[in-house]
């Protein structure tokens, strides 16, 4: 089948089947998803990214539902990624979020993609963000990304969010000390799920202190929003508190920072497929087996390939100029 | 694991007031067993809604959980909403309680292989991987 039309032709007329195609092929590591994106990438950066995150069953899914309803009831559009982990062992994943937003699936001003990680570490999947870029091309006014359930060190929606939301609830492990001081670090806004449960205002309060002592010095004071998304309640302030959020990052320059989030992003990608090239099948294990073999040192092996490595880059970047 | 390898992606789905879903709950994890990206819709799916999420995620594969007996009206209207948001490509199959007569008479009019009770997972997993190798084979990259 010659499809005469561009995917970023489509996309721009509103062609979802387009979109999802698109994202696809990022998915994929397709290489004609560079092309459609450059077509497009004067559409991109109009939405408002919203990572959601936190750790597994929180109630992330719940609330993405939640936002997206109100949202939906204010006549803004919303596009959702929603990532789930993949096996390490077989690959496969099963992606279940989406049953949660079940409600939203025939509102043709709602789109919503389920992504699996695909070994990536960062909580996120390698193609998450360039999923948000179509969405972002396509229209919709605000984007839900939601991450795998993540524990403390898996941090790459802060680079792909102009908002992280860290979604929390009572009974989630004891504490907030340990384990979730990773996720404070990277919270925007933190939300206090379920809070129709014991223990809500306990997690509130140790919430509101930890974020005192720690963020004293910093311009935005990260707000503890309590909610209730299984009862469809709170998601009025969650909100509230994300568009003050984006009131203060607006104020304080909002093409700086996402120019900052663009140069991680681009960072990250380079450095996991540069590992993904260097180690991968076609890669470099066998030669290190090889001297290895030749009674050479794991150190003397490490800095002349880094060496060898170091030289590509610097022919490359004499090539350029 | 590369991690931008082309993956099977399927939609398992469970249509109209079915309440059964011990089935399409052991295939979707089977599926995933076998490398497979899995989207279970949860019960009681109309058409539209299956083809739509269909078209969203760009799946390859749809298959229809039917313990109801409303087999023979459901496989052709999810076909046809399918065909109306530009997924008739998709490798539509399925199982549940579908008498032999229906079995032979849905697939005579073209719903590849449909499995019913009893089936080893193993088999509904192989049988999907390699029409969809056969396809990738035809069609290349899409
Ligand atoms: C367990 C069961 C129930 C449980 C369901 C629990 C649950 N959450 O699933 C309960 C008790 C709730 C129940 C209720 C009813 N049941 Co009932 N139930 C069964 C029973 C005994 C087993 C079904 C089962 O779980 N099998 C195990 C799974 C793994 O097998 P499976 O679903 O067949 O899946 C296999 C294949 O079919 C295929 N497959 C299935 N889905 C898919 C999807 C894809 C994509 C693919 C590729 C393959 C595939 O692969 C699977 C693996 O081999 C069957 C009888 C039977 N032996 O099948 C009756 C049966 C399905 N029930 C029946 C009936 C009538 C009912 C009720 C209407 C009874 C009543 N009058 O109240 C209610 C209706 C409930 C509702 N809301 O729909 C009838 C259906 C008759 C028909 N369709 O003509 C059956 C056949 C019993 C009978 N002989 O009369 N039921
Ligand atoms: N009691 C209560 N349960 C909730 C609430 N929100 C979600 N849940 C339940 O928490 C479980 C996990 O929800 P889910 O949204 O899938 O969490 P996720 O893993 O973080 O995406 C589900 O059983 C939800 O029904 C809530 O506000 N209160
Ligand atoms: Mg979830």
């Amino acid at each position: 089948m010659a499809a005469a039309e561009t995917l970023a032709a489509r996309i721009e007329r509103g062609d979802r089947t387009a979109l999802a195609r698109m994202i696809s092929w990022a998915e994929n590591g397709d290489a004609r998803f560079a092309g459609e994106l450059a077509a497009l990438w004067p559409r991109v950066g109009r939405a408002w990214r919203v990572g959601v995150t936190g750790p597994p069953g929180t109630g992330k899914s719940t609330l993405v539902n939640e936002l997206a309803r109100v949202e939906r009831s204010r006549e803004r559009t919303v596009g959702i990624c929603a990532v789930d982990p993949s096996s390490p062992f077989t690959g496969g994943a099963l992606l279940g979020d989406r049953i949660r937003m079940d409600d939203r699936t025939l509102d043709p001003g709602v789109f919503i993609r389920s992504m699996a990680s695909r070994g990536s570490h960062g909580g996120l999947a390698r193609a998450a963000a360039s999923a948000c870029d179509a969405l972002d091309a396509f229209g919709f006014a605000t984007i839900l990304l939601e991450t795998v359930g993540v524990g403390q060190a898996e941090y790459d929606v802060l680079d792909a969010a102009d908002t992280v939301v860290v979604v929390l609830c009572p009974g989630a492990g004891d504490g907030i000390q340990a384990m979730k001081a990773g996720l404070l670090e990277v919270a925007d806004v933190l939300v206090v799920n379920k809070s129709d449960l014991p223990g809500a205002e306990r997690l509130q309060n140790d919430l509101l202190e930890a974020v005192h002592v720690r963020f004293t010095k910093r311009a935005w004071a990260v707000p503890v929003v309590a909610a209730s998304a299984g009862t469809s309640k709170g998601t009025e302030d969650v909100l509230e508190a994300v568009s003050q959020h984006r009131a203060h990052v607006e104020s304080s320059g909002l093409e700086a920072v996402r120019r900052r989030k663009r140069i991680e992003q681009v960072r990250h990608s380079v450095s996991e497929q540069l590992s993904e090239r260097l180690w991968g099948p076609q890669g470099l294990r066998s030669r290190v087996e090889v001297e290895l073999a030749r009674g050479h040192s794991p150190h003397a092996i490490a800095a002349a390939l880094l060496a060898e490595v170091t030289m590509g880059i610097s022919k490359l970047s004499e090539a350029r100029r | 694991m590369p991690m931008t390898q082309r993956k099977i992606r399927v939609l398992v789905a469970k249509p109209g007031l079915d309440g059964h879903d011990r089935g399409a709950k052991t295939v979707a994890s089977a599926l995933r067993d076998h490398g497979m990206e899995v989207i279970y819709t949860g019960l009681h799916q109309a058409p539209e809604a299956i083809a739509e999420i269909a078209a969203q995620e760009d799946v390859d594969v749809v298959g229809l959980s039917i313990l109801s007996g409303a087999h023979m009206a459901l496989f052709p209207r999810v076909r046809a909403e399918l065909a109306k948001r530009g997924m008739g490509h998709v490798l539509l199959t399925g199982g549940g309680i579908i008498p032999q007569d229906d079995m032979a008479a849905l697939e005579a009019q073209g719903y590849t292989k449909l499995f019913g009770p009893g089936t080893p997972t193993e088999a509904i997993a192989k049988w999907i991987t390699a029409a969809m190798e056969e396809r990738l084979k035809n069609q290349g990259a899409q």
